[in-house]
């Protein structure tokens, strides 16, 4: 079959199984655009930033864990889209993002609309390539879903020049791609997970510490198992939100900068530690001298080689998949004779539960301004705590994290790596496309919501009904509790003067706008939005000003230098 | 500790900047980097010489072997290997005296002097690195005009290959 190149990466897409492209038309993927209104496999859906239509593939893919796609055209298509392929990498997120280019005839010419879209994206990818023959294109898209979604998952951009799309040829595509410079593993050494057995066994003061890792590679159930069936403690990171069951008993809430009490002091003074697709991230364990000790034993499981031994030295490394190397030590512990150390374990949580009563995370009911804290636990009661939540950077996405207790994976959607301002919006376009009948809320500040608010009007054309609550302190507030911590108070550019009038702003959209001010109209606000349920609705909430995020951990810190409430 | 690291890797436009690009992105050292084709022409074999901590050294060998182009890696100072590094030194060649200095300062390191003018001698040299280093030691700094090296290359010996 002689087709196009253009006809080509239509129909390879639609070999993919791919439901939605976002993208953004221009003139080097005219003729993209043009095959794909001719077809109805998938769906575009088109965003008013190319930034957007990264994000929200971004989010489609953290959602559903199949791969993001997204269309962009050259230049300034690429580099607008620069940010959301970045935001992509840091998390570990399958997507294949699809650049148009200037012929191959012009590239180097300093053409309309051109740039070094490899030498831009390379650092920001797990694998680009430029495709200068259309005999190349078909296999080119199938290596890039292959790479994307295999080993650790990643962003894989595939630049096509405008006349490799009009050349014609014959068009197969492959069913399976075999690379010779690429061979993901999956399976851990056995040598290895019969040393984490020992060790997990042999625990006096147990911590299991899940990462992104764990929901990426679907193991939540296997964490589950893992960790009722030893009776072990267990913290999420930021990335890890929904792995483990944030109303269990056994969950001791988010670690790290600020992660509750319990969590960072039983993460910093444990004496078996089990990683599970995690990477000790400096937002994590903080100044990796000051976690250092040398009597606690670590296991680290990870896909990826280069995350071990990276920050913190390990003393059993285990790379593989999570999921299957989970898998190994479950039914491995199953069969052991040995049993976790009761007695310890006993005295080991009655330590933790001392932590705990410190009650961390506690703020002022009674305060007489609204309280973020108290928006989002409301917005998770109203909620049943069942909604797909995304949410922008800075004092907000901590307190969701915080305050939203997630029982399931893929349900808290999030700028974990690079703290991208601006994806929240975009996030909950692209989860609402994935789960059209799903409640989902973007919890953000004034501040980050003015990043991607273009994206109200992508949100009125395809009629979705995302809730918006915006906790609007008139601060980019995590700034502002920098400043009040470690700058004298001199609050430096921090405040926004001149802020739109957000309900008035929503509803030339053509949304619903609603402004909340006091404590009592929490409730009332939040059911009443969510009772609008094919209606978008923007509540911005007047938020305590001076209100900070605790715990904290200062940067340099060590885990148990935290500063509390 | 100094390191050479040998990759076989797609030969593919951009292959080389996305290991140029992981040193400088990482803060990594390079002390010379060279690569061409190999006689499988789908292939090229790039030598790396770095230096860092074992640490430094275990996240290098770690972050090449992930790059999709890479298709097998060796740190060859991890077992027995030889090293071999090319330099050509122009030097300054005026009357006999000089020139017969360095006619003899060649000769002792085994040298070839492959282009002769009338005020110039441009030596060739082929050896490891540290002999190289002690050549440029040995003669009259004045005299040097330039040099230009290619970087170590090197092979494991005996039994340890790197091939497809």
């Amino acid at each position: 079959m002689q087709l196009t190149g253009a006809e080509i990466v239509v129909h390879c897409l639609r070999e993919e199984g791919v439901e939605y492209v976002f993208g953004y038309p221009g003139g080097a993927v005219l003729n993209i655009y043009d095959e794909i209104f001719k077809q109805d496999a998938f769906r575009h859906i088109l965003v008013r930033h190319e930034q957007a239509a990264v994000h929200a593939a971004d989010a489609y893919a953290r959602s559903t864990l199949k791969p993001g796609v997204c269309l962009v055209t050259s230049g300034p298509g690429v580099t607008n889209a620069v940010t959301g392929i970045a935001t992509a990498h840091m998390d570990s997120i399958p997507m294949v993002v699809i650049t148009g280019q200037v012929p191959t005839h012009a590239i180097g010419q300093d053409a309309f609309q051109e740039c070094d879209t490899v030498g831009i994206t390379r650092p920001i990818v797990k694998h680009n390539f430029l495709v200068k023959d259309v005999r190349e294109l078909a296999e080119t898209m199938k290596k890039a879903f292959f790479i994307a979604t295999t080993g650790r998952p990643g962003v894989v951009l595939v630049d096509i020049p405008k006349d490799v799309t009009q050349h014609t040829c014959e068009f197969a595509y492959p069913k399976q791609i075999e690379m010779r410079s690429y061979k993901p593993v999956t399976a851990g050494d056995p040598g290895e997970i019969d040393r984490a057995v020992e060790l997990i066994l042999s625990a006096k003061r147990p911590m299991v510490y899940a990462g992104g890792g764990t929901i990426l590679s679907g193991a939540s159930e296997k964490l589950v198992e893992l960790v009722r069936g030893t009776g072990y403690p267990c913290t999420n990171t930021l990335m890890g939100l929904g792995a483990y069951p944030a109303t269990d008993k056994q969950f001791v809430g988010m670690l790290g900068m600020h992660g509750t009490y319990e969590a960072n002091m039983a993460m910093q003074l444990c004496d078996v530690l089990i990683a599970v697709g995690a990477r000790f991230d400096d937002r994590v364990i903080g100044n990796p001298k000051h976690f250092f000790d040398p009597n606690r034993k670590i296991i680290h499981i990870d896909i990826d080689p280069s995350s071990i031994s990276k920050r913190v030295k390990v003393d059993v490394a285990i790379v593989g998949n999570v999921a299957h190397v989970l898998d190994a030590i479950n039914s491995k512990l199953k069969a052991s004779k040995q049993k976790p150390d009761a007695e310890a374990l006993q005295n080991w949580w009655g330590q933790i539960e001392q932590w705990r009563s410190r009650d961390c995370l506690k703020f002022d009911r009674a305060s007489p301004i609204i309280k973020p804290q108290a928006v989002v636990e409301k917005l998770y009661e109203v909620t049943n705590g069942d909604a797909y939540i995304t949410s922008d950077v800075g004092q907000h996405q901590m307190w969701a994290a915080q305050f939203y207790k997630f029982d399931k994976p893929l349900r808290w959607i999030n700028s974990g790596g690079l703290g991208t301002m601006g994806v929240g919006l975009p996030y909950a376009m692209g989860v609402q496309f994935a789960h059209p009948d799903a409640t989902v809320a973007c919890v953000t500040g004034e501040a980050s919501i003015q990043m991607c608010i273009q994206e109200l009007s992508t949100c009125k054309q395809y009629h979705l009904p995302i809730k918006i609550v915006s906790l609007n302190n008139r601060y980019m507030g995590m700034v502002r509790q920098w400043q009040e911590f470690f700058y004298g108070n001199r609050y430096s550019e921090s405040y926004m003067d001149a802020l739109p009038d957000f309900v008035k702003l929503a509803e030339s959209f053509g949304h619903v706008g609603m402004l909340i001010e006091k404590p009592e109209d929490i409730e009332g606000a939040l059911r009443e939005a969510f009772k609008l349920k094919d209606r978008l609705v923007f509540m911005d909430f007047r938020t305590d000003q001076t209100e900070n995020v605790y715990p904290m951990v200062p940067g340099g810190k060590g885990l148990s230098e935290m500063i509390l409430v | 500790m100094r390191h050479i690291i040998s990759l076989l890797m797609e030969n593919e436009s951009g292959a080389l900047s996305r290991v140029a690009g992981l040193f400088s992105a990482r803060g990594y050292n390079i002390e010379s980097l060279n690569v061409a084709p190999t006689e499988d022409p789908t292939l090229s074999r790039m030598t790396i010489v770095t230096s860092g901590s074992e640490d430094v050294i275990e996240q290098i060998t770690k972050q090449l072997d992930k790059l999709v182009d890479v298709v097998q890696m060796v740190d060859l100072t991890e077992g027995a290997h030889i090293e071999r590094e090319l330099m050509l030194v122009k030097v300054a060649a005026h009357g006999s005296d000089q020139r017969e200095e360095m006619k003899r300062m060649a000769d002792i390191f085994r040298g070839r002097i492959i282009d002769v003018t009338e005020d110039t001698y441009t030596i060739e040299l082929t050896g490891p690195v540290t002999k190289h280093d002690a050549f440029i030691e040995a003669i009259d700094p004045a005299a040097i005009i330039e040099t230009v090296r290619t970087g170590a290359s090197g092979l494991g010996r005996g039994q340890r290959i790197l091939r497809v």
